[in-house]
């Protein structure tokens, strides 16, 4: 291979951030920075208090748009598609995934079980005093 | 049997080999790994598999991007312990300032356009160095960086003020989570900068090497990575922490 050219589009797999043709690209990229910058101010538009969002669905809606701005991230930014050319990179990501959701799942249910069964009614008043 | 004999069997049978794996041999054709297939031809239909397995390996940029992925994913799993612990630990707070008290929700805003910008401009620069345009290209990475240290130094003057408030890592284990996490994600932003710097002194005094850019797509990788990562910081940190 001539090491001068870029090698895009030579075989059946695409990097993560490799990109087309540069108007499509850019194209991407601020239809990326619009969705991105529009869930951005959604969030900080339900933290803010808004009665139109039931209260303790806050943190669940907080949640969705966080999840959703990622998505727009990997999808638009970091060019990680459904693709058959993107296999590899989304499984590798669905691995990703699946730790982080054991790791942050599985603490927070552990802990929580580990304060409601496993502490003397003193250490309880102890921890509401924390809170 | 004399040296010399052994010697030139020696070279014969080397010779032979040479030979053998250049294709010379006569009966022997040689096999040519890197034959480009024309695009999309995994796409010609069923039963005419002429994917991946006619071709060889794939091309530098293709590995390359992968284990660069697979690096940042793991990065992204070692956010998530720092994340856990914060998220277990974040009521904890021992008497302490409240999430609520301490966080300056606008400040936090200001930060989250920087990075985002910044990630977008980070684009912008890649494909102004996929298509060799050097102004551009170093125009694209100067305000990505710019961006990049206005994000940390506003970070940095929060950490100052709490610290100056008394609301240090060790006045709970709430802080101590805190300034764990976010100081992960800001010392990534801090190696991310230096990074930048020595990707534009590399396009400048290389020029578009494959290489180079190579390293570039590597980057920007890093760079959006790090967006994700503070899109989760500022919803479960700051925006959780202060919503009524």
């Amino acid at each position: 291979m001539n090491q001068n050219e870029p090698d895009t589009g030579k075989s059946g797999d695409v990097a993560p951030g490799d990109t087309g043709d540069i108007g499509t690209s850019v194209r991407n990229y601020l239809i990326g920075l619009v969705l991105a910058a529009g869930l951005t101010a959604a969030s900080f538009w339900v933290a803010g208090g808004t009665s139109l969002i039931y209260a303790p669905g806050v943190a669940m809606g907080l949640a969705a748009l966080a999840i959703g701005q990622m998505g727009v991230h990997l999808v638009f930014f970091l060019h990680i598609t459904t693709g058959p050319d993107n296999t590899n990179n989304v499984l590798a990501l669905a691995f990703g995934v699946l730790i982080v959701g054991i790791v942050i799942a599985g603490s927070l249910w552990i802990m929580y079980h580990l304060n409601g069964n496993m502490m003397v009614p003193s250490q309880i008043m102890d921890m509401h005093l924390q809170h | 049997m004399p040296a010399a004999e052994l010697a030139r069997i020696d070279h014969e049978r080397r010779q032979a080999r040479v030979a053998l794996v250049e294709g010379r041999e006569p009966g022997i054709t040689p096999v040519k790994y890197s034959e480009p297939a024309e695009h999309g031809a995994h796409k010609r239909g069923p039963g005419v598999e002429v994917g991946a397995r006619n071709q060889g390996p794939a091309p530098k940029r293709i590995v390359t991007g992968y284990g660069f992925w697979i690096f940042l994913l793991s990065d992204f799993i070692l956010f998530s312990g720092f994340y856990a612990a914060y998220a277990v630990l974040s009521h904890a707070t021992a008497g302490g300032p409240t999430p609520g008290k301490l966080f300056n929700l606008r400040t936090v805003a200001i930060e989250t356009a920087f990075l985002l910008i910044s990630s977008f401009v980070c684009g912008m620069a890649t494909l102004a160095s996929n298509a060799r345009n050097m102004l551009w290209t170093q125009i694209g990475y100067c305000v990505t960086g710019v961006l990049g240290l206005g994000f940390l130094i506003l970070e940095f003057s929060e950490f100052g003020r709490m610290l100056a408030e008394g609301a240090g890592p060790g006045r709970s284990a709430f802080l101590s989570a805190f300034f764990a996490l976010v100081g992960l994600h800001g010392l990534h932003v801090t190696v991310g900068l230096l990074w930048l710097g020595t990707m534009m002194a590399q396009f400048w005094a290389k020029g578009f090497r494959a290489d180079v850019l190579r390293r570039g797509m590597c980057f920007a990788l890093f760079w959006h990575a790090l967006d994700i990562i503070w899109v989760g910081i500022f919803t479960n940190v700051y925006l959780l922490g202060t919503s009524p």
